[in-house]
């Protein structure tokens, strides 16, 4: 039982750290990203459609590589419109972002149920199933299902770390951020940059929405979009003040707490206090409040995000 | 020189708002046109005409009528953004304010079975303390209300389907019948149905909800308190300089914004228009079409009525999409889009006052142009 909150939580957190990265990177680059929900819908359809169409005959390797590179890809794809609106077009970045959230959990209905339509006439459904494609991501030690999803998150903490602080390209990124008339007097082109950051963001976005929903079910009915983890995620970019190594740590916080609301059945003393079903799924919420609310006197953004990049302005 | 009407602010956002219309409903076509050509044009003109589609027009009126009862919760939702948004605030609360207004609306009518105008109050008590909380949070502990209204939407939801699963339907997941369990606490038609075609759904929520907006409008634009908040939102710091009470006035405002989406849940649950399904599992999206209807208004309360009508209008339009071929979530599409299009209304305005500006440049050198050929006579 301990083993399946183990690997519950690792996979919860896996989405909220690559989620949480890609908001980290944005916001660094001097874009608040509110838009994630949408990118983690768009990518995990795409995901999602590559896994339906690839059907068991494919290697393992070919299908987990096709999978997050789609994934990768068309979140990158819908990042683009936000980075066309709020860095060419110097539109606000919240209402953007939330115009994504909602086109993107609308689009991916519209879509899967138009493929479903035509696929066959009387599945009116937004689900996709794909139980057989995401069995190659799973590779069973002993009692533990080690899901490739983990190794990627790993790796893209690192590659993200390294970027932003050890090299030339991380630290431009920041000064966008933080000064970006500064950046621009010395010859740092500040739109390209925070191009750069948002289809990063884009592309880890899409690859948590690929783990998101395949952590734990075969199918997903994308009307219901990620059920708020975007958002989480945020919360956790926060609570690790930007800084990818914190956002870990935090994010396999709230991820135990998520993962406890699937696993609480199996822990005897959990389920002798009876709570109903319901407060589980309060909890990572609950604490990502309390937390925030002890942790947000001293936060640091970067100081300028938000603020359209204007070449005219001191 | 007669003062350009283009150059009026109102009617530059007036405009500005049809482009994001027409753009988005364009849109939504080609996306019905990539899904199956054939009946991309007649879907789209479906959506548009909504109740329009019944040829008789008593049953127009009727149907007329149902968008106006789910006008009203929609136009004080996108009150609830605009009140907030005035203030420099985000309030994507409003959703799980709406949502504890629906909670406390049905409890008290189904539980404590008390009248209408008692549970309006407590509803919008809910939605208060909902706000109260996340202004207390943002003045005291600088936590951005955009992720504390998020995690409150949550929080909410699961707290609501709790308490609803008590006065709820015994075999199905609904919540008791308004009229059979409840009838007390149904909103007064004041013969207001009689207009629609005795539909029964249509009672003084619309006209209460008109109010509020003009009330609201009032309130920011007219008032000194309006002032206040407004000048906290456009400078934190100044205003606490002037000896404004900063933090009282973001608490304040989110107090305002949560009652008012409150108000909005009861004035639609308690038509018994809807009932609440207890297992819902994604926070109602009325809340979020109230962003969309807030900036498709211009963020001025009274073009909100306008286009919380035209928002509802699309939605419900989508409703009579033919199945077969395309689904509902079309017209939630278009109205995404319309709101994503709303992003660049600044950018709108920077391109009509720029053509407007060469205009006159141009008008200027050729009346100078034509003075220094006078000129030479003088």
């Amino acid at each position: 039982m301990l083993l399946l909150l183990l690997q519950y939580t690792l996979t919860f957190s896996s989405v909220l750290i690559l989620v949480a990265l890609g908001g980290c990177i944005s916001e660094r680059s001097g874009v608040i990203n509110l838009g994630l929900e949408g990118i983690m819908v768009m990518g995990a359809m795409g995901g999602a459609l590559t896994m339906r169409y690839m059907s068991g005959t494919n290697s393992g390797i070919v299908i987990i590589v096709m999978v997050l590179l789609i994934s990768a890809a068309v979140g990158m794809v819908y990042s683009s419109l936000l980075a066309v609106a709020c860095v060419n077009f110097k539109a606000d970045q919240t209402i953007v972002g939330t115009a994504l959230n909602l086109l993107g959990t609308a689009g991916a209905t519209v879509i899967v149920k138009a493929i479903n339509t035509a696929a066959n006439p009387d599945d009116v459904s937004s689900v996709i199933q794909y139980m057989g494609p995401k069995q190659a991501f799973l590779v069973k030690m002993g009692g533990f299902e080690f899901n490739w999803f983990m190794a990627v998150t790993a790796v893209a903490l690192v590659l993200v770390y390294v970027m932003l602080f050890k090299t030339r390209f991380g630290l431009r990124l920041r000064a966008c951020g933080e000064h970006p008339q500064a950046a621009d007097s010395v010859g740092i082109n500040v739109y390209k940059m925070r191009w750069a950051g948002v289809l990063i963001s884009g592309a880890l976005g899409g690859l948590g929405g690929i783990v998101f929903i395949t952590a734990g079910v075969s199918e997903w009915r994308f009307e219901y979009g990620v059920a708020g983890f975007g958002f989480l995620s945020l919360a956790v970019m926060i609570f690790g003040q930007w800084n990818p190594l914190r956002i870990a740590l935090s994010a396999l916080l709230f991820g135990l707490f998520r993962a406890l609301s699937n696993v609480y059945m199996g822990f005897d003393f959990l389920a002798a206090l009876n709570l109903p079903s319901q407060v589980y799924n309060m909890m990572p919420y609950i604490i990502s409040l309390v937390v925030l609310a002890f942790t947000s006197k001293k936060s640091r953004a970067p100081k300028a995000e938000g603020i359209p990049y204007d070449k005219g302005q001191r | 020189m007669k003062k350009n009407l283009l150059k009026n602010e109102g009617v530059q956002s007036l405009l500005a708002s049809l482009i994001c219309v027409v753009l988005g409903l364009f849109l939504g076509f080609v996306v019905l046109l990539f899904i199956n050509p054939s009946g991309a044009g007649e879907a789209i003109v479906t959506v548009m005409k909504n109740f329009l589609t019944y040829s008789k027009p008593a049953t127009q009126m009727k149907y007329l009528g149902n968008t106006l009862v789910k006008t009203a919760p929609l136009l004080l939702c996108s009150l609830s953004i605009i009140f907030a948004y005035k203030v420099g605030l985000f309030n994507i609360g409003a959703a799980g304010q709406y949502c504890a207004g629906v909670g406390l609306a049905l409890y008290s009518a189904l539980a404590w079975h008390l009248p209408w105008w008692a549970c309006l109050l407590i509803a919008m008590a809910a939605g208060a303390l909902l706000g109260a909380v996340s202004g207390l949070l943002k003045a005291y502990c600088n936590v951005n209300e955009v992720i504390s209204g998020i995690m409150l939407n949550w929080i909410t939801l699961y707290l609501v389907n709790m308490l609803l699963t008590l006065v709820k339907e015994p075999t199905s997941p609904y919540t008791f019948q308004l009229s059979t369990h409840g009838a007390q606490a149904m909103i007064p038609s004041l013969g207001l149905g009689a207009l629609f075609n005795n539909n029964q759904y249509v009672t003084l929520a619309i006209p209460l909800a008109i109010i509020v907006a003009f009330a609201v409008w009032i309130i920011l634009d007219k008032t000194r308190f309006g002032y206040e908040l407004r000048a906290t939102g456009n400078n934190k710091n100044a205003a606490k300089y002037c000896g404004m009470a900063e933090k009282r006035n973001i608490i304040v405002t989110l107090i305002i914004g949560g009652a008012l989406a409150g108000m909005g849940a009861a004035l639609l649950y308690l038509t018994g228009f809807e009932q609440w399904q207890c297992s819902t599992s994604s926070v109602p999206a009325m809340g979020f079409n109230g962003i969309a209807a807030a900036f498709l208004g211009g963020l001025h309360p009274v073009g909100a009525i306008l286009a919380s009508f035209f928002i509802q209008h699309i939605t419900i339009g989508g409703a009579y999409v033919d199945k077969t071929m395309y689904c509902a979530q079309i017209s939630d599409l278009i109205s995404a889009i319309i709101i994503y299009l709303c992003g660049f209304v600044l950018f709108m305005k920077h391109v009509m006052n720029k053509g407007l500006a060469k205009r006159e440049a141009k008008v200027s050198a050729k009346l100078a142009a034509k003075n220094e050929e006078k000129g030479g006579d003088q």
